[in-house]
């Protein structure tokens, strides 16, 4: 079936628009429902986010036999709204479609009687809808505006609770964000007007003539367009809005930390470097060092930041500075090795961390567990939601054979390949630190007895240890993190994706 | 008659017959008035926009009596672009205004404020439409010093409708001002009159006005349109006036009156003097104090929009910045030797600037409604009254959210257009500063936008008192806040219909 399902998408050229309105629709018509309608919200949300994993589906067969994928609609004369299915934007999408799935059974598990869910699952939507235009915008104009939509689509869901300090992060959140998407606006211009186009062009759009005879301005545009990313890629010095959204409801989090906000950014680092300069100008302004210096002073940074903390969400928020930071160093390094080292992490670490977050609600959920220190003993009470934590963080430090592990072994090799043995260094480093913060707490959790006072809201229907929406889809994601790193040598595991496209120089 | 003699008879007769019409006074008249006023406007400006399409620039003679007696009227692409931005932001103010000033047959509300806002707000309106269509077909000086009147007089007379003596106070300044304003107007009129015996507009292009009575002639007309707009720093009378008027008065005032002066100062520049004209009677000097006023407007005026405790002023204020943006354009203009046709959009700052007028229309009437909705219902003007408002009024937060997002200029909304023109044409032109303050001054909005926001969303504050606000005015909002968006995501037909006509000056 699927060999006659293949030839029949390709060339169906709307197929890009489909999946973006697959959430866009029904975010619009859930933000205009009221507050009882919970099985028509619950159904539309649903529906919306299995259709686009389905149209997803439809275009992973097709681009292995050649379809392009191009929608567009004229903005302004010269500028459209392009949204393209090519191999690099469908890896982001696939994440993005398959989290979403996972994530909206989980949300609709977490804030059930909660107030204000209309709001929350609109906006839901509309931020999944902003991610998945951006993965698949063909060129900086349309990006700009999927990642500034992205920005105010989020604000309501950080600031969801409606508490004082909900609303104070929701600001800061607002601040940083939006000073770096001005950086972004006014570097898309600048690119325009010194470049004369925004198009994403495998390899780069910038001639490398016009390069050497202006570096400087070519200089300027890269600096503004990477202060425009780097704030919600989280690098150091600009991540600080991190931690502090760490008080939105846990499904925002994780649908923040795997998939969304940190992501955008990450993958404009990769547009910027691989679609806009080029690898190769970007090395010869000597920007492609700064973003590996960036990245490399980040890991280290975000791991030690992770070290000391006891809140378990702010813990796993330093530990995302940390990680996001080896996607950046992966495709900013001079080798094909470690480019796929670093679009894999795109996909592991969305994996690994939504597994994180998850956990992480089920335990404050269930036990009012929101510290590491009251962790001890806590596997007794919730096995599954702990054998998930576990197995996402021992992908995290790089343990075979979890997903993380074939990430660094890439970003490993790539650097050897690409003469900086130190960044070996790096890495192993990092692992250590990251075994250093994630280790006790499985320890504790497993091996402990239970030293402190929880407050047991009772177990699930059937005896599970919690409402099986919050238990499935923490089980489901880590089961794809030990697939995904178990079948690393199928194709259309995300690191045979992600070989292909540095294969097809789809980068 | 044909075609564009029976449009243009329309546009002007319509709105003038149902305000007639509403003097009736009763319930029916006013509700018949405001429709027909509204359908005429609607229809007019749809034939009209039609008729430049596919005809171009067209003239016509009302009564048939020629120059220099009869009224001469002329359609051209800047013409019509303005009439349908007046006529869609009128439709919703009409509509919004039928709910909000109650039902003015009931004896309680006949003799409440409100009662006699819902008696002669709809004659004043109708006649301010009329006022406005006039001006934007008016060919001639004269004319458009009558219609200019008309506008000033019915302007201030709103304001007062609110019966308190701040408002009393408010509107007889703005009528102070606004006399003043066309007092110098028709002195520069005088002036141009005795230099070259015509008052066409056309006419006196084809002159090329210069030396010194022509320059004398357009300083003072500039001041006095300069004072009806609000420019800094002659905008002192504008956010009193605007905040004490009714939110439906408010919303006029700020999306419209103000363009409408602007629209005459930006025709007698660009097409009748020909600023920048090599060997032009201005030269750049003139233009960059125009930009100068107005980078000062955007940044004076947000930071006194930052300062306010009043929903109100705020938006006003709001207003006396976004105005600023309006006369960035002039500075930005390229020399027009080597412009070929009319240049419309090949001219981004004309565009651009234009482009910003419009979307601040749609933008700020929703804001303007939607917080006439929020003070509606806890009956105070205060920003920190309307705590918590945000959860039960979700629609209008909603409106007051995406206007003030447009007005910052983030995607996809008319105003990112807008700034995406006007910074290109700041960055093309190598102007670095004006890109600086066009991106700073949104930074700004963004700052007062949440501001609002930030107690809206507070749900830990209620508000002391709540009273339900009719669906009508939370819809006609959020429909101006939502064609801000699609003005965003269509902007090739717009730019077209400008080009008609162009920025190039009528010689």
């Amino acid at each position: 079936m699927i060999e006659a399902l293949g030839p029949a998408v390709v060339g169906w050229s709307e197929l890009p628009l489909l999946v973006v309105l697959s959430s866009l629709v029904p975010g619009v018509i859930i933000m205009f429902l009221a507050e009882e309608q919970v099985r028509l919200r619950n159904s539309l949300n649903l529906l919306g986010a299995v259709l686009k994993v389905v149209l997803v589906g439809l275009m992973l067969l097709g681009v292995p036999l050649g379809a392009e994928y191009e929608w567009t609609l004229q903005v302004l004369p010269g500028f459209e709204l392009s949204l393209v299915g090519d191999s690099l934007a469908l890896l982001f999408v696939t994440l993005s479609a398959v989290l979403w799935l996972v994530t909206t059974v989980y949300a609709i598990g977490y804030l059930e009687d909660s107030p204000n869910r209309t709001r929350f699952f609109a906006f839901f939507s509309l931020c999944v809808t902003a991610a998945t235009g951006l993965a698949m915008a063909g060129d900086l104009f349309t990006f700009v505006i999927f990642y500034e939509a992205l920005t105010w689509t989020t604000y309501p869901l950080v600031v969801h609770r409606g508490t004082e300090k909900a609303v104070r992060a929701g600001r800061v959140y607002l601040i940083y964000t939006f000073t770096a998407g001005a950086f972004l606006i006014l570097g898309a211009v600048s690119l325009h007007v010194v470049a004369g186009t925004v198009e994403f062009v495998s390899g780069g759009v910038v001639d490398p003539t016009a390069v050497a005879t202006a570096p400087v301005r070519y200089t300027v545009v890269f600096l503004l367009l990477l202060a425009g990313f780097s704030v919600k890629a989280a690098f150091f010095p600009v991540h600080g809005w991190l931690p502090v959204a760490m008080v939105a409801p846990a499904p925002v989090s994780a649908l923040l930390h795997a998939v969304a906000v940190v992501k955008a950014g990450a993958f404009g680092v990769i547009r910027l470097l691989h679609s806009v300069f080029g690898i190769e100008v970007a090395a010869e302004l000597g920007m492609a060092q700064l973003v590996v210096g960036l990245a490399v002073f980040t890991i280290i940074y975000g791991s030690l930041r992770a070290l000391g903390q006891d809140d378990l969400k702010r813990l796993l928020a330093f530990s995302t500075v940390s990680q996001l930071a080896y996607i950046a160093l992966g495709v900013a390094l001079m080798a094909p090795a470690a480019h796929v080292g670093g679009i894999v992490h795109l996909v592991h670490q969305g994996i690994m961390k939504i597994t994180l977050f998850f956990c992480a609600g089920l335990l404050s959920e269930t036990l009012e567990v929101k510290k590491v220190s009251q962790m001890a003993g806590v596997a007794r009470r919730m096995p599954l939601t702990m054998l998930a934590f576990t197995i996402a963080a021992l992908g995290m430090i790089g343990l075979p054979p979890v997903a993380g592990f074939l990430s660094k072994w890439y970003l490993g090799t790539g650097a050897l390949a690409a003469g900086a043995p130190w960044v070996v260094a790096v890495l192993l480093a990092s692992s250590l630190l990251n075994a250093a913060y994630f280790l006790p707490i499985v320890r504790t959790a497993w091996f402990d007895e239970r030293d402190s006072e929880w407050i047991d809201r009772g177990r699930g229907p059937g005896g599970l240890e919690a409402d099986w929406r919050l238990v499935l889809p923490a089980l489901v994601t880590a089961a794809m993190a030990l697939g995904a790193g178990l079948l690393g040598g199928l194709d259309l595991s995300p690191l045979g994706w992600a070989r292909l496209i540095v294969q097809q120089g789809g980068l | 008659m044909n075609a564009p003699e029976l449009w243009t008879t329309v546009a002007i007769v319509g709105p003038l017959a149902a305000a007639v019409v509403s003097l009736g006074g009763g319930r029916r008249h006013i509700l018949g008035g405001l429709a027909l006023g509204a359908l005429a406007s609607c229809s007019a400006a749809v034939a009209l926009v039609r008729i430049v399409f596919e005809r171009g620039v067209v003239r016509h003679h009302m009564g048939g009596w020629g120059q220099p007696l009869g009224i001469e009227l002329r359609v051209d692409g800047l013409s019509v672009v303005m009439l349908a931005t007046t006529a869609v932001v009128g439709t919703a103010i009409s509509f919004y205004a039928t709910s909000y000033f109650g039902d003015a047959a009931d004896p309680r509300v006949e003799r409440s404020p409100a009662g006699r806002g819902a008696r002669f707000f709809a004659p004043l309106w109708l006649f301010l439409w009329t006022a406005l269509n006039g001006i934007y077909l008016s060919a001639d000086l004269f004319n458009l010093y009558v219609t200019l009147e008309m506008l000033g007089l019915s302007s201030a007379a709103l304001v007062t409708l609110a019966v308190s003596n701040k408002a009393v106070e408010a509107g007889m300044r703005y009528l102070l001002v606004s006399l003043t304003g066309s007092l110098l107007f028709l002195f520069g009129v005088a002036l141009l009159y005795l230099g070259y015996g015509t008052l066409s507009l056309e006419g006196l292009g084809a002159l090329e006005p210069s030396g010194t009575p022509a320059i004398w002639a357009l300083a003072v007309m500039t001041v006095g349109l300069a004072a009806k707009t609000a420019l800094f720093p002659l905008h002192a009378w504008l956010p009193p006036a605007h905040a004490a008027a009714p939110a439906p008065a408010s919303a006029l005032l700020s999306a419209l009156v103000v363009k409408a002066s602007f629209y005459v100062l930006a025709r007698l520049w660009l097409h009748v003097y020909g600023v920048g004209m090599p060997g032009g009677a201005l030269g750049r000097p003139a233009l960059v104090v125009l930009g100068v006023l107005g980078g000062a407007a955007i940044i004076w005026g947000s930071l006194l929009a930052l300062r306010q405790v009043s929903l109100k002023r705020l938006i006003a204020y709001s207003t006396v910045a976004q105005l600023g943006y309006l006369f960035i354009m002039f500075p930005l203009l390229p020399p027009v030797e080597g412009l070929g046709g009319g240049g419309g959009w090949s001219v981004p700052a004309f565009s651009g600037g234009i482009y910003h007028a419009l979307s601040h229309a749609l933008a700020k009437g929703a804001m303007f409604m939607a917080a006439g909705s929020m003070s509606y219902a806890v009956a105070d003007d205060d920003i920190r009254a309307v705590s918590g408002v945000a959860h039960r009024l979700p629609m209008s937060f909603l409106a007051f959210g995406i206007g003030g997002l447009s007005l910052a200029g983030i995607p996809p909304s008319g105003g990112f257009v807008a700034k995406w023109l006007l910074l290109t044409a700041a960055l093309e032109s190598g102007r670095w500063l004006w890109a600086g303050v066009i991106v700073v001054g949104g930074l700004l909005t963004l700052a007062y936008v949440l501001l609002v926001a930030r107690y809206a969303l507070d749900v830990e504050r209620e508000p002391a008192s709540f009273r339900s606000v009719p669906r009508r005015m939370e819809w006609a909002a959020l429909g101006l806040a939502v064609l801000a968006v699609i003005l965003g995501l269509r902007a090739v037909e717009v730019l077209e219909l400008l080009s008609v006509g162009g920025f190039a000056p009528w010689r």
